[in-house]
């Protein structure tokens, strides 16, 4: 694995981002399911700390932070931030409007 | 960082809750469609309550169960049904619900097109009448497409067109497409299992093996257009997947709750063998779900019995175990139309021996095509006691034949 | 279950997807809610 922490093309990492406000949220075992009720496409996230991530998004100040408090290492950000980007795509999160 | 594990395997220790799952919620039904997977058509006087449906609801919702697909019988004939559906977007729980159409008017339509979070899914079996309607009765054609137009009309984009692909329709694939795309709708092509009525006609209706593989490659060629519902994840023998999961959901992701509060690991699979439990239980459905012994066995990795060494399993899983099941196979081999003819090999050995008969049926009694078996002596007195086709459980008490006779909302 | 099977239950999810997105397959599946066998 790359031990470059570039941002994935399409997905920055030090932007805010968020959930989108219709995502339903469910922890499980191996991580979580996320369910959009507006596109109605379920996302598995199959770690516990891309989770945590994801849950903290819309309260730090950037994605690459969030994925710092989760205790994702250098090494696996790029994974992280490649799932983010997958998020992203389908709309499960969203880039947040800073205030 | 550990890699995690594929969605098959991290299923085999279960979820907490389903991830959807069905809801029939009245064997009552206006039609008797001959494949009837619920062999509805006389409303069950067992039903669960209005009481007892906003519980299960709630328990849904405590249990962050996403969507439910209600259906029944038609599930629009219960006086309360728009209300439970009200109540269930309320507490955060998404409605597909499954209808022939009857009661979609113009209002209804309007109502439904307002909300965000109710699906509606009409049932068709025929992109022409003289096709539907030999499965689903006459009339039926009309009523589905008078509800589509009253959906359209309303502005309802992308509800759903539900087709169970049979011998004589899987050549009307592009003509179901054209009626989708006509009313701004999703089409999306089912399996026919040999389950409730289907059991009767299954021989007669199911595809032939070329016409499977005709299926196969026009949904390819539709992608992510044309739904599934993952009915056909045993297709995926013949090489790229379909969308979706590709497994068997049943106890696992989702069940079925039946009109009566019945737990069953799915709705294809209405019998006792695989009744995980009932909702009026002391622990409700959350209970069920979760400590019932049947749905532990299904969560337990699947050996694969005889389908292990087959270069396909890994693809198909064994296929449909309702189908199997229904058709007198064993569960720990090949599916009856499993694509490489493993299962068709099957069903001659086991040919001539009785195949498990559905759990109870709610045929509307005039149209049911099955002949009643004649014995002699006096009719054994009504109330409790077991009866012959569904040992261990009371017997139905006599119904009018009106699907609504003596309801009441709870 | 082998890493072969791994592969494909990952790689089916996701049939049009490009080689530089298998990263994050690793991480996220994403399926219809209508993906599920079992459902009417």
């Amino acid at each position: 694995m790359s031990t470059e922490t570039r941002p994935r093309a399409g997905f920055d990492l030090d932007r805010p981002w968020q959930l989108h406000p219709q995502v339903s949220v469910r922890p499980e075992r191996f991580g979580a399911l996320l369910y959009h009720f507006g596109t109605r496409r379920l996302s598995f996230l199959k770690s516990p700390a891309l989770l945590a991530v994801v849950s903290s998004l819309g309260d730090a100040p950037s994605a690459r932070q969030a994925c710092r408090s989760a205790g994702v290492t250098e090494a696996d950000l790029p994974a992280y931030a490649a799932a983010l980007a997958t998020l992203a795509g389908s709309q499960m999160i969203r880039e947040r409007v800073s205030s | 960082m550990t890699r995690p594990l594929a969605l098959v395997e991290q299923f085999q220790y279960g979820l907490d809750a389903p991830i959807c799952l069905t809801w029939e919620l009245t064997y009552a039904c206006n039609l008797s469609c001959v494949h009837c997977l619920s062999s509805s058509g006389r409303r069950d006087p067992r039903e669960l309550t209005a009481a007892e449906c906003r519980a299960v609801i709630d328990e849904l919702e405590r249990m962050q169960v996403f969507y439910v697909n209600i259906g029944g019988g038609e599930p629009t004939v219960r006086a309360d049904f728009w209300d439970l559906v009200d109540y269930a977007t309320a507490h955060h729980v998404g409605v597909k619900f499954s209808t022939n159409g009857v009661k979609i008017t113009p209002e209804i339509a309007r109502r439904l097109a307002a909300s965000d979070y109710v699906d509606v899914q009409i049932s068709l079996d025929g992109a022409t009448e003289q096709v539907n309607d030999a499965v689903r009765g006459p009339g039926s054609y009309a009523t589905a497409l008078r509800a589509m137009r009253h959906l359209a009309g309303a502005g309802f984009r992308g509800f759903k067109i539900s087709v169970v692909v049979t011998r004589h329709n899987v050549g009307q694939l592009d003509d179901f497409k054209a009626i989708a795309d006509r009313f701004g709708a999703q089409l999306r092509l089912t399996r026919l299992r040999p389950s409730g009525r289907g059991a009767d006609v299954w021989d007669e209706l199911h595809p032939t093996a070329g016409q499977q593989r005709q299926l196969y490659d026009w949904l390819v060629a539709c992608g992510e257009q044309v739904l599934t519902g993952d009915s056909f994840f045993h297709l995926a023998a013949y090489g790229e997947a379909l969308p979706g999961l590709n497994l068997c959901g049943a106890g696992r992701v989702v069940c079925l709750i039946d009109p009566v509060g019945d737990v069953y690991a799915c709705p294809f699979a209405i019998h006792d063998s695989f009744l995980a439990g009932n909702v009026r239980g002391p622990g409700g459905f959350a209970a069920v779900w979760r400590e019932s012994e049947l749905f532990a066995g299904l969560r337990r990795p699947q050996a694969g019995g005889v389908c292990h060494s087959c270069s396909a399993y890994d693809s198909c899983r064994g296929g449909c175990m309702a189908a199997k099941f229904f058709t007198g196979l064993p569960l720990d081999g090949p599916d009856p139309e499993c694509v490489k003819g493993h299962g068709a090999r099957a069903l001659a050995a086991v040919a001539g021996a009785p195949a498990p008969r559905p759990s109870g049926d709610h045929s509307h009694r005039s149209n049911r095509p099955r002949p009643v078996p004649v014995s002699i002596g006096p009719r054994p007195p009504a109330g409790p006691g077991p009866s012959p086709d569904r040992p261990g459980l009371p017997p139905d008490r006599a119904c009018d034949q009106s699907p609504l006779a003596g309801f009441r909302p709870g | 279950m082998s890493e072969m099977t791994a592969d494909i239950a990952e790689a089916t999810d996701h049939p049009a997807a490009e080689p530089e997105l298998a990263a994050a397959d690793l991480l996220v599946e994403e399926v219809s809610i209508d993906g599920m066998c079992g459902v009417y």
